[in-house]
């Protein structure tokens, strides 16, 4: 049996990605975590960070999660989260203005989400 | 023309642009109800998943946690309720009160003090003419509302339930809201948020399935889950009925101007009727005229001799 997991990342309002895939790698609280097929099951809080997923088809899918769950179970990994892009939606000229913005205003939480975002978009280069 | 018949033309007319307002209206109702409808299916899967996740912990774990836990005995309940911004649309607004009416008058028999929350102008203006207190209201966003419009709403309401009761806190969450069944159908319905249920989400979740779940590794700890996903749980039901809040209101407008734009019809036809009747009336009246007047002249005539 080829080993493959099926991932679903969603957001509040929207299904972001869903496919099959042999390894997801996600950053929780308590850091990163690789989740291959078969792994025990698991539910856990997110970070602000890139989740990256190899998928089936060899090809790499990296997204901006800020802040969710992720929870696995019979090789069914789904990824929640109340905002979630994929690497090839961000705007990374965007991106950095609002990291430069961020920074003149001191705002930490804009700051992190553009540097997620950013991460998320020079990783899947 | 005479009199009669102006008045008949002009009313005609007025009538027949109401019509086309009414239906102008109901074509733009459709054609929401067929996006709102998409945005609640587009939510399904988060909802699905969280509720889910929501059930692994609180069955999978025996954590007690203050948002599942009920407290002995419950002295206040805050009580969500969804109405729409604008009118126009036939009983909906009206019946969600009245569903919150009820829920109110049934918390308060059963001794509880009821802190009001609302969305939507109508329901603000409603609860304002008759001086009742409003903890929070929103306001602006019914028409289309958006993910970070449910965090505004939940932000305050999540607030007071995670305050200790003495201090102003509530120990219940009800919403009102008014749930989109089918294009005909939208019925409004009062349910109990928090604390959670078990048994209720567990049904949700599994919809006939009953697949069993498994034991779950908790990142970094149950406690810490719960506390991270109780919140988020509490904003996507707020989100859903939202969305489902919305979908009905379209819905209801749709029907109401529908209705509006068959009276509308049914009206002009009667006009129509009536103008016609005047005119016939008219010409009859003309034709005796001529009549009278020719057989006059036709009998002076003859008298002069």
């Amino acid at each position: 049996m080829a080993a493959e997991l099926h991932v679903a990342l969603v957001a509040a309002d929207r299904e972001v990605w869903s496919g099959q895939a042999t390894l997801v790698v996600a950053r929780t609280t308590s850091g990163d975590i690789g989740v291959m097929p078969g792994h025990q099951p698991l539910l856990g809080v997110l970070e602000s960070g890139p989740v990256t997923i190899r998928t089936s088809e060899g090809g790499t899918v990296v997204a901006a999660v800020h802040g969710g769950f992720i929870s696995f179970a019979d090789d069914k990994l789904s990824l929640l989260a109340e905002v979630a892009e994929l690497s090839d939606e961000i705007d990374v000229q965007r991106a950095e203005q609002e990291l430069e913005r961020a920074k003149a205003e001191d705002d930490a939480e804009a700051r992190r989400r553009a540097d997620v975002r950013l991460r998320a978009a020079t990783a899947a280069r | 023309m005479g009199a009669q018949l102006r008045v008949y033309k002009r009313r005609i007319r007025s009538v027949t642009a109401t019509k086309k307002i009414t239906k102008a209206m109901e074509m733009i109702a459709a054609s929401r109800v067929v996006k709102a409808q998409r945005k609640v299916a587009a939510s399904t899967p988060y909802a699905t998943e969280l509720t889910r996740a929501v059930t692994a912990v609180a069955g999978g774990s025996n954590t007690k946690h203050p948002l599942t836990t009920e407290p002995e005995n419950p002295t206040r309940a805050a009580v969500l309720l969804l109405t729409s911004d604008r009118g126009l649309a036939g009983a909906f607004n009206s019946n969600a009160i009245k569903a919150a009416e009820r829920l109110t008058a049934k918390l308060e028999a059963e001794g509880k003090e009821v802190v009001s929350y609302i969305v939507g102008r109508r329901g603000v203006a409603h609860y304002n003419f008759r001086e009742r207190k409003i903890a929070e209201s929103f306001t602006g966003f019914t028409d289309e509302p958006s993910y970070a419009d449910a965090k505004k709403v939940a932000a305050p309401l999540i607030e007071a339930i995670e305050t200790e009761t003495a201090e102003g806190g509530v120990d219940e969450l009800h919403i009102v809201y008014t749930e989109f069944v089918s294009m005909m159908t939208q019925t409004a319905i009062g349910a109990r948020l928090l604390p959670l249920s078990l048994e209720e989400v567990a049904e949700e979740a599994k919809p006939g399935k009953g697949e069993i779940l498994p034991l779950f590794d908790f990142e970094p700890s149950a406690e810490d889950v719960l506390d991270a996903l109780l919140p988020r749980y509490v904003e996507s039901r707020i989100y859903n009925a939202l969305l489902q809040s919305a979908a009905s209101k379209h819905a209801a407008t749709r029907r109401a101007m529908k209705s509006a734009t068959d009276n509308a019809g049914e009206l002009i036809e009667t006009l129509t009727r009536l103008a016609n009747q005047a005119r016939q009336a008219e010409i009859t009246q003309e034709i005796s005229e001529i009549v009278g007047g020719a057989s006059a002249l036709a009998d002076a005539t003859a008298g002069s001799d």
